[in-house]
């Protein structure tokens, strides 16, 4: 793969991930709107968001003055082509601070200066997980707030009655959102392992999010708990913004990882309705062979 | 929904006039403070410009610098409540005329309120290119050292739509809302999730 054009490329997709929302999510939106009153704080607000998503589109400006801590996934054989996407996504990440598209959102946690160009230790985020087949890449953004409302849960959970079941799980969902109200931009997606560790929990559970809110879950017991979750969610009232109202979740995603028999984790992560992400397929010369 | 004009500076006549629940369209100066800028203030800094009845906007923007020139490219809400531990310190030392975010604030803060004449006007979250529409002009920014989101930009705007959520009567939509969700919250966890069967 060729270096500059590998450049160009994450260049194009970063950008699009920062002022283009996923045509799934704006659907999404429109729906929830359709279902508020019209008149009320609710639709007013879902209305206001879906203008801001048309200007930002428009003049290719970024939905979001919170461009969030970059994530990207690269799916690829594990050889010397790994390296070279990698510098890439960093090159792309410096360019794009530069010239506004992306904030300024890394800050050393010990001098407290904000580093500049949105590089730091261990910033970009970038994971790689060997694959066969082309090269793929996903780039995330979610708000910062968003991430503050996710949480891990380790069963059993006295408070809310939360055993080791999935009735259990479905607790532990519906409590995150409840604690989140409208302070991760509701109406939130959420993605969400069951099982696993600490660190695998997390990982996995913000993965789902790169899933399309229209796709079905192949396993039959998760497509039944996401769907209840987000109908029970939206009984909840919190509404847009937690201002009150019926669309308080757009979207659930499950997976499950395998877990230690001590050990029952449920990991939320909440995303805002602003999530920004898009996954790209590269062809050999490092160019965008199609958007996944 | 009707609108009601205010203009920042706003005169504390017109703070003790709005209620939860109006919507206010607030034109010109405001100026953007977050968790640098708080924890600043709130431990004995002094504000770089005169802040009684200013407009206070929780808010990272995003400015492409040009020189002395600043255009403001995105500039949404963050998320209110850390600000909780200091905004009561800062609402009584430097008397704003409200505080502008997302999410709402806490008890402390909504005394603070109803003590010195404030309201907490709730913006959009994530709306940045409909809010950055409505920044006319940037006047000037101070504490540059906190970093481009953290630092305090003087702005001006023209028919910002806000929404009164916390007002200076002890009035908190946001109280409202949790409480009633926690009552939904415990009529859901009393039903069990039935593998299969799609409730």
């Amino acid at each position: 793969m060729d270096g500059s054009r590998l450049q160009r490329s994450m260049y194009e997709l970063i950008r699009r991930t920062c002022t283009e929302m996923p045509g799934d999510i704006i659907a999404a939106l429109e729906n929830a709107c359709k279902e508020e009153l019209p008149g009320s704080i609710a639709y007013e607000t879902l209305n206001i968001i879906i203008k801001s998503i048309s200007l930002s589109l428009e003049n290719t400006l970024p939905v979001c003055q919170d461009t969030g801590a970059l994530l990207a996934v690269i799916h690829s054989r594990p050889d010397e082509g790994f390296f070279l996407v990698e510098e890439a996504i960093v090159e792309a990440v410096r360019a794009l601070t530069r010239e506004g598209i992306l904030r300024q959102n890394c800050v050393d946690p010990l001098t407290e200066k904000n580093t500049g160009d949105n590089t730091g230790d261990h910033v970009p985020q970038i994971h790689f997980e060997p694959a066969h087949g082309p090269t793929r890449v996903g780039i995330m953004l979610k708000g910062g707030g968003s991430e503050n409302m996710s949480a891990q849960y380790s069963l059993p959970v006295t408070g809310i009655s939360a055993g080791r079941d999935l009735d259990g799980v479905r607790r532990c969902i519906l409590d995150a959102v409840h604690q989140a109200q409208g302070r991760g931009c509701a109406p939130g997606i959420l993605g969400v392992c069951i099982g696993g560790d600490r660190a695998s929990g997390y990982r996995l559970s913000k993965g789902q999010l790169f899933r399309n809110l229209q796709d079905l879950n192949p396993v039959p017991v998760l497509a039944s708990l996401e769907e209840t979750i987000v109908n029970q969610a939206n009984e909840l009232g919190i509404g847009p913004m937690g201002l009150g109202g019926k669309s308080t979740l757009l979207g659930c995603k499950i997976c499950t990882a395998g877990r230690h028999p001590a050990s029952y984790f449920v990991t939320v992560s909440y995303s805002c309705w602003a999530t920004r992400r898009y996954q790209v397929e590269l062809d050999e010369k490092g160019d965008i062979g199609r958007w996944i | 929904m009707d609108m009601r004009r205010i203009i920042s500076p706003i005169a504390p006549g017109v703070i003790r006039d709005l209620a939860v629940g109006d919507m206010v369209s607030l034109s010109g100066r405001i100026v953007t403070g977050r968790d640098r800028v708080h924890r600043y203030l709130a431990s004995g800094g002094t504000p770089p410009i005169d802040l009684s009845g200013l407009v206070i906007y929780h808010c990272g923007p995003l400015v492409v610098e040009e020189g002395r020139h600043w255009k403001i490219t995105a500039a949404g809400p963050t998320t209110s409540m850390r600000e909780e531990p200091y905004e009561a310190d800062v609402i009584e030392r430097f008397r704003p005329g409200a505080i502008m975010g997302k999410g709402g604030m806490g008890e402390n803060t909504l005394s603070a309120l109803k003590d010195h004449g404030c309201v907490y006007l709730h913006v959009t979250g994530g709306a940045a290119q409909y809010i950055a529409d409505r920044i006319v002009r940037v006047e000037s920014v101070y504490l540059k050292d906190f970093g481009q989101p953290e630092s305090m930009w003087v702005l001006t705007v023209q028919d910002l739509p806000a929404l009164v959520t916390m007002d200076s009567h002890g009035g908190s939509l946001h109280g409202s809302i949790r409480r009633e969700s926690l009552n939904r919250l415990n009529t859901l966890l009393d039903r069990r999730f039935d593998e299969g069967r799609r409730t």
